[in-house]
């Protein structure tokens, strides 16, 4: 299964270098996003600096969905999918590494980019630490979530306008602890609690989603 | 199954809501090839998901051979981003197989000058080519084929013929959609004609 999974995230990251608008493109639509916000408010405006944490996970979570639906997409289209099924251990071990790549190329540019984008909206330096640390934790759950969403939706039309819908709901208590963590630390209060739920949550997310998403994608042969 | 590589019992196979057919018993031996032939929309598509394993059969149940198989469906399953080489070693590492025959394979099937090109560049036919490469790669008893001749032309064609005469004769077992005649020896086929 090793040699699966290694040989799958390989091929994403090989796939993902001969088209580097796919993954250039979410970093680059977070950092319009989150400098319109800094544009449109006052200069070392303090609400700004309350509002960034909720800005940074939105837009970052947004930024994450331009590219979800291409995720499984492209190897249902040409038949790998079908290969993939037929493989000698089964799917998961190459579900995984997609879900890998999308995170090593999606949310890990995005959590590294929020910290000059906090700067940016006035965000006191001792809260970059929490900040950056639920990203780094949160935007695992976007792949898994997005990747599980992706997959429920591989053999529909217009998958692009469903993926929103299904995985906005989902992302909610990611989100919710991710900015609280934040929050809590420009309070002065302990950011642990919120960022442990959120490792419990990612260590749920990764026993459970892949399967899904595993299962979902044998619905798309029926 | 003793020389059987693939039995169905009593399958029937649907799509959606729809009942394709129903009540198919059929084997296919080792060194026989079955011609599986239908109108279109007959399910010849479906019943290959069904015995590759891809999908689930309505009833019946499908018996197959313990040396695994090749599925070979419309799709040829290469990454347009990526080289024949490529796909083909990607291939292999799911599969646990050896990569070192891809080559060969690639030269017996007259893309050895193409094997570092990006798949998109390819034509249909030398895509389809390419898919087929797979059966050399490693070998399996059954092959599971849905209309492997489309786009291939003449020297295709024979390939294509070559290779499942050698299967044959060496005792695998092959069951093929196609709406033209198998260039193969006309001793080891059977039709199956879905109605």
């Amino acid at each position: 299964m090793l040699r699966a999974f290694a040989a799958a995230l390989r091929r994403e990251l090989r796939v993902a270098a001969r088209h580097k608008g796919d993954w250039l493109l979410p970093p680059l639509f977070y950092l319009i996003v989150v400098t319109l916000f800094a544009l449109g408010g006052k200069p070392n405006d303090p609400q700004l600096a309350a509002f960034a944490p909720a800005v940074l996970w939105v837009g970052g979570l947004l930024s994450a969905l331009l590219n979800l639906d291409r995720l499984f997409r492209a190897d249902y289209d040409d038949g790998t999918l079908e290969q993939m099924f037929l493989a000698e251990h089964g799917p998961l071990a190459v579900v995984y590494a997609k879900l890998a790549g999308h995170w090593l190329l999606g949310g890990l540019p995005l959590a590294l980019l929020a910290v000059p984008l906090a700067l940016q909206l006035g965000v006191p330096t001792p809260v970059l630490g929490s900040l950056l640390t639920g990203l780094l934790l949160g935007t695992p759950m976007l792949s898994l979530i997005g990747g599980f969403a992706a997959a429920l939706t591989v053999g529909l039309p217009r998958a692009a306008v469903l993926l929103p819908v299904l995985v906005l709901p989902l992302i909610g208590p990611v989100v919710i602890f991710g900015a609280g963590a934040a929050r809590a630390a420009a309070a002065g209060l302990d950011a642990a609690g919120p960022l442990y739920l959120l490792a419990s949550l990612l260590v749920l997310g990764l026993c459970f989603l892949p399967l899904a998403a595993t299962a979902a994608l044998r619905n798309s042969f029926e | 199954m003793s020389d059987l590589l693939l039995q169905t019992e009593s399958l029937s196979v649907g799509r959606g809501d729809r009942v394709l057919f129903s009540g198919l018993t059929f084997a296919v031996a080792a060194g026989e090839l079955v011609h599986l032939r239908g109108r279109n929309g007959a399910g010849k598509t479906s019943l290959l998901e069904v015995l590759a394993g891809l999908r689930a059969a309505v009833s019946g149940t499908v018996a197959r051979p313990a040396g695994g198989l090749h599925w070979l469906g419309h799709k040829n399953a290469l990454n347009g981003d990526l080289s024949v080489y490529e796909n083909l070693g990607f291939w292999c590492a799911l599969q646990n197989c050896d990569p070192s025959p891809i080559a060969a394979a690639l030269e017996r099937l007259g893309l050895a000058r193409l094997r570092h090109r990006p798949s998109r560049t390819l034509s249909a036919g030398q895509k389809r080519r390419a898919a087929l490469a797979r059966l050399l790669i490693a070998p399996r008893p059954l092959w599971l084929l849905d209309e492997p001749l489309a786009a291939l032309d003449v020297e295709g064609l024979a390939y294509v013929g070559r290779m499942l005469d050698e299967h044959l004769r060496g005792g695998g077992g092959a069951l093929v959609t196609s709406h033209q005649a198998l260039p193969v020896d006309a001793t080891h086929v059977q039709i199956l004609e879905l109605a």
